[in-house]
């Protein structure tokens, strides 16, 4: 499997493969299932929670109304703790950056916390072109790494792997990186575990430059914050002399008091628990505790063009806990992959196409990869109306419209590929303008109904490959209504 | 009390033995039922598939053509969440757009006062408890848009249960989406397939011979799936459990 | 044009259909706050005008009433939900169960920041390592235990955080060594919930909030305890 998104076909095409392997299908559901429970638990422990996804909800809209301000805020106060705080419109100017960056220190490896946005990026690839090696140190981030592999999960990146296969690619891979896997390892989690740290420890004792991207970035104080659990966070955040954190614009929050709020909707919605184990918060730098260098790169990267669609910028809301895709169904049974992003799931769905643009088939095709059945928006923390975007994307990409792409307002044209669809829903559109016509066509279907297949072929097959017909009636309703004078029941009130 | 029936474009074509349900069912509870003969889609499918610009003269219909009743009762949660949940958007965007507030005018009488055949039982009618009469096993599965968009919670369990001679079994991961999704079930139809499936596994593991919901384009995804499967399980909507009788027992 | 105006160009653009909440972009900018918000809930100048305003906090300060041995109680019962390992003493039995918690653990070197009450180790042989600003990393994990006294206790979640000070040491010594005993005053230091923690906290301070030992939930999302961050994490709450 190649380790990266770039020209991945249509979602349906991409879900097909997962569709069909029912090891995939077996794990996804296993803990998909199992992490919606607890965070069912852990959700109801807390008896203000409407309340804090709704202030949750308002705080991110109110510093998205205002970004500009806090932006130049959060800089001034960087700046003042210590940090240097740099600029990136796109993935290449951040990975340039960050890669300059390095290359000052001296140094030609890095140690990673696990970080969306520098995924987002390529920056390991980038950073691989000049030199550089990047190491992920979350567990998950290794096993993909090793793995060669790609993340479908943006909790738990190797959410596609069970405990037998992390086995086998740490037998096979570890020794490549560093300290190989110990003799005998079997597949239990806790020797899984203790295989990475010993691992990775080598790695976290003499790196000098750390990579991370923020949870939180606190405007007024100038704070970062990073949510984690196993500890390889503060190993990247403490021990090394260079610490670069690479982080969205839009994770800004005012101010420290805001906190309070996500601190309590993220782990409950993300690991599931009251509490992840290790929550770090820095501010610029301190003397003789941590990094004696920090920079901060505040990246962009298509987030001011989602900025502007006033239904698409709810997006921006999101934290990334991921309970939208422990349960969604859609992606429980088309994996991480088909969505051809860091951004799997349902919030990809809706993220990617925003950030990207919907030039591309995976992109043009994110938008239609749900039933629209709502669970997402149900369980998220920070109430982004997933179904409602959906559908805004789906417009855009069958009617065009306003959008705007690098900064610039333009126009865009009904995607190809769409013709037939739009043919067949501005005709039906016209018969149901009409019930003349909508009832020609119903008798038309009962006349003929000894005729109908159970099955259908050609693009039919879409429905009835999987799925018989329903048997066409002897007579529409309307018919039996006029018929009958609405039935005994109804007698001599029809019109 | 005088309510239109809003049978939606699916059940008028394709389910009409629902309609005759909804009527005989709100006929016995003293309720007088027309069915406007002009009636046809509320735009849903057009909405949800990008084509908002379609739907709005599907929804300027819909309310010249029920906005003078007092109640507008509909057999589909979904259809039910499109008025109540969609119509006000589709006004609100409008206005978005520099279209001004007509549309959102337009369609905001109809918004109020149409509701999913269930709700309206349960909270206008006051009524769980109707005199229906259905000697089988019946596993329930409440469709997304009537759970999640409209919020009907307990009330379609709250009448089943009080159906006599029935038995009610608890299904299995209830709350999830059986897979149908409108043009999901077509553009996604792998997917759409699999989540069926599960769907119908689910239900029957419940051991029960029927499968009722509120909505029959779910039913008729998950109908389709269990004949295709040969489960030998049946899918029924709501109201034709509910209109079941003694006198006049459904199948 | 620099990134920095393309991105705040960018942003004002992608803005302007929205209200500002009449709080107009003086030409100063917004000026920078005066510190974290205060114990009476205001807040610096940072914020945009009217922002306490701006979002409802309809949510609870804490989940339920309880008394302070309540609350002690129920900080116990979290952090052990969560793999800690909890012991309860007064200040006069600390020493000895220190010295006990070492032996029990096969202790034979520990790291004590240099503000530690040194009654704390009084009780026990083992031989003290000092934290020196020069202490590679490497020497750090051949110490065998660390202790540490702590900033604030969270007793809904089960949270102590460590704020840095002279009690606390740098963040990495109680990183790097695999098992960290961490003192808590009763009641003194022990708070209800999250929002009571961070009004006590400095944001200015490197924080470090520790909820039981280092997990994973990586492997099956299944949550299994111990990976980077010390194994076996001891909590005394000391009444």
């Amino acid at each position: 499997m190649s380790g990266t998104f770039v020209g991945m076909p249509a979602f349906p095409k991409a879900a097909q493969e997962a569709v069909g392997n029912p090891t995939l299908r077996a794990n996804l559901r296993h803990a998909t299932h199992t992490i919606r429970a607890k965070r069912a638990a852990a959700v109801a422990e807390v008896s203000d929670w409407a309340a804090l996804r709704e202030a949750g909800k308002q705080i991110k809209d109110h510093t998205l109304r205002h970004l500009d301000r806090y932006l130049v805020q959060l800089e001034e106060s960087v700046t003042a703790a210590g940090g240097t705080v740099h600029w990136a419109a796109d993935a290449d100017e951040a990975n340039r950056i960050v890669t300059r960056l390095v290359k000052e220190t001296g140094e030609s490896e890095v140690v990673k916390v696990k970080s969306m946005a520098t995924q987002e990026i390529g920056l390991n690839e980038a950073l691989e072109a000049e030199g550089i090696r990047a190491y992920e140190t979350d567990l998950a981030e290794l096993i993909v790494q090793l793995g060669k592999d790609r993340p479908s999960h943006i909790l738990v990146p190797a959410i596609h792997r069970n405990r037998g296969e992390i086995r086998d690619i740490f037998a096979a891979e570890m020794s490549e990186w560093g300290r190989p896997a110990p003799e005998g390892l079997t597949d239990t989690p806790a020797e899984l575990a203790e295989a990475a740290r010993l691992h990775l420890r080598e790695k976290f004792l003499r790196a000098r430059v750390g990579v991370s991207g923020a949870n939180f970035m606190v405007a007024e104080t100038g704070t970062l914050v990073v949510v984690e659990s196993e500890g390889n966070g503060r190993m990247c955040l403490t021990l090394p002399e260079t610490l670069i954190s690479v982080v969205g614009i839009e994770k800004i929050v005012p101010t420290w008091r805001d906190l309070e709020v996500f601190l309590q909707t993220l782990p409950r919605s993300s690991t599931a628990e009251r509490m992840n184990p290790y929550t770090s918060t820095w501010t610029g730098t301190t003397d003789g505790d941590g990094p004696r260098t920090f920079h901060l790169v505040l990246l962009d990267n298509g987030r001011t063009d989602t900025l502007a669609d006033e239904v698409g910028r709810q997006a921006l809301r999101c934290i990334r806990c991921s309970a939208c895709l422990n349960v969604c169904p859609v992606y429980e049974r088309a994996g991480g992959h088909a969505y051809g992003s860091v951004y799997p799931g349902p919030i990809g769905a809706i993220l990617s196409p925003q950030l990207r643009g919907t030039g591309s088939e995976i992109d043009a095709s994110l938008p239609y990869a749900s039933s629209l059945c709502g669970a997402c928006y149900e369980v998220c923390p920070v109430a982004i109306d997933i179904p409602e975007v959906l559908v805004h994307l789906r417009e855009r990409v069958v009617q065009g419209g306003p959008v705007t792409l690098e900064g610039n307002r333009t126009v865009l044209k009904p995607a190809k590929g769409h013709a037939a669809e739009r043919a067949a829903m501005r005709a039906a559109r016209w018969a149901f303008a009409r019930p003349g016509a909508l009832r020609a066509g119903q008798r038309l279907a009962s006349r003929t109904r000894r005729l109908h297949p159970r099955t259908l072929p050609g693009p039919g097959r879409a429905w009835s490959g999987s799925r018989d017909l329903p048997p066409v009636p002897a007579e529409p309703f309307r018919d039996w209504w006029q018929r009958t004078n609405g039935g005994d029941a109804g007698e001599g009130r029809a019109k | 009390m005088r309510v239109a029936l809003f049978l939606t474009c699916v059940n008028d074509t394709l389910y009409p033995d629902t309609g005759r349900a909804v009527v005989k069912l709100l006929t016995r509870l003293g309720v007088e039922v027309d069915f406007p003969m002009a009636q046809t889609c509320c735009g849903q499918a057009h909405y949800n598939t990008g084509y908002r610009h379609e739907a709005e003269p599907l929804a300027r219909h819909f309310s010249d053509v029920f906005g003078e009743y007092e109640a507008i009762v509909t057999p589909s949660g979904s259809c039910g969440a499109m008025v109540r949940e969609l119509y006000p958007r589709m006004g609100e965007r409008a206005r978005a757009e520099g279209r001004g507030d007509t549309l959102a005018a337009t369609l905001a009488p109809v918004v109020p006062k149409t509701y999913e055949l269930t709700e309206f039982l349960v909270d206008v009618l006051g009524v769980t408890e109707v005199g229906a009469y259905y000697p089988h096993t019946v596993t329930y599965h409440p469709t997304c848009h009537g759970l999640r968009g409209l919020g009907l919670g307990d009330r379609p369990r709250r009448l089943l249960q009080a159906v006599k001679g029935l038995e009610l079994r608890e299904l299995p991961g209830a709350d999830e989406c059986c897979g149908f999704g409108g043009t999901f079930a077509l553009k996604n139809s792998d997917v759409s397939a699999a989540m069926g499936a599960d769907k119908v596994r689910n239900a029957e593991s419940t051991g029960a011979e029927v499968l009722c919901a509120a909505d029959n384009s779910c039913l008729m995804h998950i109908g389709g799936t269990m004949t295709r499967l040969r489960t030998g399980m049946r899918p029924v909507h709501i109201a034709e459990i509910l209109a079941s009788t003694e006198a006049e027992p459904a199948l | 044009m620099s990134s920095r105006e393309q991105i705040l160009g960018r942003v004002r653009r992608a803005l302007a259909d929205v209200p500002r909440d009449g709080a107009p972009d003086g030409p100063d900018g917004p000026k920078k706050s005066d510190g974290p918000n205060r114990s009476d809930g205001s807040h610096g100048p940072g914020q945009v005008a009217g922002y306490e305003e701006a979002v409802a906090r309809e949510y609870l300060r804490e989940h339920g009433e309880r008394s302070a041995a309540q609350t002690a109680e129920l900080l116990a019962e979290n952090l052990a939900d969560y793999r800690a390992l909890v012991h309860r003493c007064t200040e006069d039995e600390l020493p000895s169960l220190i010295g006990r918690l070492f032996a029990d653990h096969g202790t034979r070197t520990v790291l004590a920041p240099a503000g530690l009450d040194p009654a704390w180790l009084s009780a026990t042989d083992v031989e003290r390592v000092e934290d020196r600003a020069e202490s590679t990393a490497h020497e750090l994990d051949g110490v065998d235990s660390v202790v540490t006294a702590c900033a604030v206790a969270i007793a809904e979640t089960g949270t102590i955080v460590l704020d840095g000070g002279p009690d606390q040491g740098r963040r990495r010594i109680t990183l790097v060594p695999d098992h960290h005993v961490c003192v808590v005053r009763v009641p003194g230091q022990v708070v209800s919930s999250v929002p009571q923690a961070l009004e006590r906290l400095d944001p200015a301070r490197p924080l470090t909030w520790i909820s039981g030992p280092s997990a994973t939930s990586d492997i099956e999302l299944d949550r299994v305890e111990g990976v980077h961050g010390p194994r076996t994490l001891e909590v005394v709450l000391v009444d």
